[in-house]
């Protein structure tokens, strides 16, 4: 089996993996990093989403052999090492923009992809046209968008 | 009001782990050796298995087994069943088909399985299933339920696909109302089959420890004791003390989470026979073929009405699918969660409603957010707008009039309203919508080439479903109880285990919310425990909004009992009598004296018990409580929908949400909003996008994501979110429910907004661009007052 190397939340890493190993399950079960979750198998759900070289990726449409020297932040890499959430993490709950955390992970790193792409004053309908390739079912949405908009400004 | 009390938007304690990727899902959980199970499915929505070759499968790299339906049968794994018992209107009882969790001799719908493939890795499972030859004689099939009855049959002992023929009311009475009536309205109403698609897709994980003899089951499930006693009573896997069942961090669950499931059977007999731990996840597809679906309902109801818009009665005839087989709890959803709020919030002298339930080719159906009474609720509410536009009386006028204004109401269809003022929340509503400009905002929007249009949807509900007297008499073979244990540790911290699960409600707050005020002890030094049965002893789950209403009073009744057992301690410590013991902000007081003791000091003392005797006062504090309401809650409220409709694309858009609806009791608000916003949204899915569609062979269309039309977030707007407030007399804390009620509430609103702007009652639910387009093709759309 080949090996591949990157970098994942800040760490070095590698491993043997299967031609058709996919990214998430990589991080998954090789790294457990599990705070990446796979939803719906054909890049619909976006709970899958983590970051390669700093742009939102769909994780479970990715293979692990693609990523070779790439660096990869997942969830658990947004947090100060000391504990300190990300601006974003903090506005999620605030906001109460979560309820069954399935969807979250992937709907925290998409609402960071927004930002890079949009810049910190996030309008309602921005957010919710830029949602697309992220489901919730818990929701309605309603307090993600709120969520997003202030962990955004917080982030300036 | 303290900060963390009852009342307050306390931020959620289990945010700190979903936000920061550390949530344990069932498979975020892996066992020492743990293979995968990977299931061999019908691709035939019918058919009969003459033979299953699975030795070239089990030459495959990695294959440690592969175990198929008549192993199953040959080891006696008993069937699937449904725990809800119905009787037809001949006494004879409901025809339930054996259910095995591997089909042996027949296939019933395209998902069926037959056989599991065991293998060191996913991958190399989904190599070997492929492998696994069955040889299938296609048989035709039915999906439709209108068409079951003349189609082939399913199941040898139900003829005609009849499950049963059920009816609830006085069909004499309601026929001498209809007589009577100077206006009858009457609706040819589909109510669509919806995937419920948590998330998380389901899972399970089981491990056999053969030294205790002990199995273990690690899975997605809204109710770990009641799969525990399913799985050990009626299936057989294992005695009850010695099976486990884990529900850890549950992604969503809307109620397809409730039953009991053939994968997690399997995984269980897998385990113990490859002496190995076997995970089963589901992959998206296999979610939408094997989740039990929702709804699917085909209504003919009439509404009868005197020239004052007085309603006179309300009959109703409904055909249900309940698919293939019948699930946990399919039985109840179109009886006694359905027909029995055919009344709404009216006060209807006379209701009829007949039931037909059929098996088609189809996924099972069974309960999904709201169960019922969303369909009663859009039989209704569609009934009473459209007799209103008929008779040209306004819609609120119209609601007006007929609700039930005192209380205790009962219907003529079982339930007894005990509390409510849907006056008020029509009037909220109506004010925070500002329905006197609706108007001004048509014209405008007329200017813009577009059609406006607003529904109303005064929904009832009956949750926390209970007392267990009453559902048993009605067919439920449990009972509807909630249990809990307050465990106060010596140093004053608390754990309360409970039987209800959170799968995304907020428990591990409102619970603490609730005991860090009784208790007058910080919100942190409270725990909530729930979702494993070696902790918890028994519960009944969380599901019908039951969780306030019936596991949070369980909760109440165990801390009066801490309450009365600490004052005894506290009376021994301040050498006072046990009557002149006051409690309050978590200080134990001799009346009249400033002698007192912290909470803390006297749990500590209930624990070493230096200042009684033994055999005076136990130590410890630590009590039970299985709790039992003593009537059904009734949520009730007003949602109202406005919709531009585009003319030339017919796309409805929802350009304002107004709900207002009374929950009793209010732990925390910021919960219940979230709780109504979800519900909303799935049924703004009800109504605009979803829909589960079988083509005439049986084949699922609509089997993943790119199919099926989950609401995004560009689909749905903000919504106005307010409360009015009756307690619910039938609890302590007069707590009604609010997970459910958005999901009631919502298609009807939508569909009567849509109808109202183009002037057309005939749009069916999905209201696509292409249903209201060709609706609005044949219709002529009403002018703004």
């Amino acid at each position: 089996m080949p090996t591949v190397s990157m970098t994942v939340n800040g760490k070095p890493v590698s491993g043997e993996v299967e031609a058709r190993t996919l990214l998430v399950q990589f991080l998954r079960e090789n790294l457990r990093l599990t705070g990446t979750h796979v939803g719906c198998d054909t890049s619909q759900c976006g709970a899958c989403v983590v970051h390669v070289d700093g742009i939102a990726a769909k994780s479970c449409t990715t293979l692990a052999l693609q990523c070779e020297g790439a660096k990869i932040t997942t969830i658990e890499g947004l947090a100060e090492p000391g504990g300190k959430l990300h601006p974003m993490q903090e506005a999620f709950r605030e906001h109460h923009g979560l309820q069954c955390g399935y969807c979250t992970p992937g709907m925290i790193m998409a609402a960071l992809d927004i930002v890079r792409r949009n810049g910190n004053d996030l309008d309602e309908h921005t957010i919710r046209e830029q949602l697309d390739g992220n489901l919730c079912r818990c929701t309605g949405y309603h307090n993600i968008v709120k969520a997003i908009a202030a962990g955004a400004k917080a982030m300036a | 009001m303290s900060a963390t009390g009852i009342g307050a938007a306390v931020r959620r304690k289990e945010d700190i782990r979903f936000i920061t990727g550390k949530g344990q899902y069932t498979d975020d959980v892996v066992r020492p050796g743990e293979a995968r199970a990977v299931f061999v499915r019908s691709p035939h929505a019918r058919a009969r298995i003459k033979g299953i070759d699975a030795s070239e499968a089990r030459k495959m790299p990695g294959v440690i087994g592969v175990l198929t339906g008549a192993e199953l049968a040959s080891d006696k794994i008993g069937n699937l069943i449904c725990g809800w018992m119905i009787h037809s209107k001949d006494g004879s009882p409901m025809k339930m088909a054996p259910h095995p969790a591997l089909a042996a001799a027949t296939v019933n719908h395209v998902g069926d399985a037959v056989a599991v493939v065991i293998a060191e890795t996913q991958a190399q499972g989904r190599d070997a299933a492929e492998k696994v030859k069955v040889d299938y004689e296609v048989l035709p099939a039915v999906t439709d339920p209108a068409k079951a009855k003349s189609g082939p049959q399913i199941h040898e002992l139900a003829p005609k696909n009849t499950i049963y023929e059920w009816s609830l009311g006085d069909a004499k009475a309601t026929e001498a109302a209809f007589a009577s009536a100077q206006h009858v309205t009457k609706l040819d109403i589909v109510n669509n089959r919806l995937a419920p698609n948590a998330i998380e897709p389901r899972a399970a994980l089981a491990e056999y420890d053969a030294g205790t003899d002990h199995l273990t089951l690690w899975n997605t499930s809204q109710n770990p004791h009641v799969a525990r006693l399913v799985i050990s009573a009626f299936i057989g896997i294992a005695p009850e003390h010695k099976l486990r069942v884990i529900a850890p961090d549950v992604g969503g669950g809307f109620g397809s989470k409730i039953f009991i499931y053939p994968e997690e059977v399997v995984c269980l007999w897998a385990a113990r026979k490859v002496q190995r731990p076997v995970k089963w996840v589901a992959e998206r597809t296999e979610s939408f073929v094997t989740d039990a679906h929702g709804r699917d309902h085909v209504t003919h109801a009439e509404i009868a009405l005197d020239l004052n818009g007085k309603i006179l009665g309300l009959r109703a005839r409904t055909v249900a699918n309940l698919g293939a087989y019948m699930s946990t709890f399919s039985s109840s959803v179109p009886t006694y969660l359905y027909a029995t709020l055919l009344s709404g919030q009216y006060d209807i002298p006379h209701i009829y409603c007949e039931v037909d339930a059929v098996y088609t080719n189809t996924v099972p159906v069974d309960a999904y957010r709201g169960a019922g009474r969303p369909e009663a609720t859009f039989v209704v509410e569609r009934l009473v707008e459209v007799a209103a536009r008929e008779m040209g009386l306004d819609p609120a006028d119209l609601r007006k009039r007929n609700f039930i204004k005192s209380f205790p109401h009962q219907t003529p269809v079982i339930m007894a309203y005990d509390a409510g003022d849907y006056n008020a929340s029509l009037k909220k509503a109506m004010e925070i919508a500002d329905v006197k400009s609706f108007g001004k905002r048509k014209r405008e929007s007329a200017r813009h080439g577009k059609l406006r249009g607003i529904g109303y949807s005064t929904y009832i509900e009956a949750c926390g479903i209970a007392p267990s007297q009453a559902v048993g008499s009605l067919g439920a073979g449990v009972g509807l109880w909630e249990s809990a244990e307050v465990r106060v540790n010596p140093t004053g911290t608390v754990e309360v285990l409970t039987g209800s699960h959170a799968h995304g409600q907020g428990h591990e707050t409102t619970f603490a919310q609730l005991v860090s005020e009784r208790l007058g002890i910080p919100f942190d030094n409270v725990s909530i425990v729930h979702g494993d049965t070696d902790k918890v002893q028994f519960g009944m789950g969380t599901y019908g909004s039951r969780s306030g209403a019936v596991g949070m009073s369980a909760i109440v009744k165990a801390l009066d009992k801490v309450e009365a057992k600490a004052k005894k301690v506290a009376a021994h410590m301040l050498e006072a009598a046990e009557g002149d013991i006051e409690f309050k902000d978590g200080k134990f007081t001799v009346a009249g004296t400033d002698k007192s003791a912290a909470f803390g000091d006297v749990a500590l003392n209930a624990y070493i018990a230096h200042k009684f005797s033994g055999q005076e006062l136990e130590p410890g504090l630590k009590e039970t409580s299985f709790y039992d309401p003593t009537n059904f809650t009734f949520p009730a409220g007003c949602h109202i929908c406005e919709v531009e409709v585009d003319r030339d694309t017919g796309k409805a858009e929802i350009v304002n949400w107004t709900a207002v609806d009374d929950f009793g009791t209010v732990i925390n608000p910021m919960i219940v909003e979230g709780q109504v916003h979800g519900g909303i949204a799935q049924g703004v899915g009800q109504a605009l996008l979803e829909g589960v569609v079988y083509d005439k062979d049986g084949q699922l269309v609509s089997g993943s994501f790119m199919d099926y039309t989950m609401p995004r977030a560009h689909d749905l707007p903000s919504f106005n979110v307010e409360t009015t407030m009756t307690r619910s007399p039938s609890n302590p804390l007069g707590i009604k429910g609010c997970g459910e009620a958005g999901a009631i509430a919502a298609p009807a609103a939508v569909i009567n907004a849509i109808t109202d702007a183009i002037g057309s009652e005939q749009v069916p639910m999905p209201a696509t661009a292409n249903a209201v387009w060709s609706a609005l093709q044949k219709a002529t759309p009403r002018q703004a007052a």
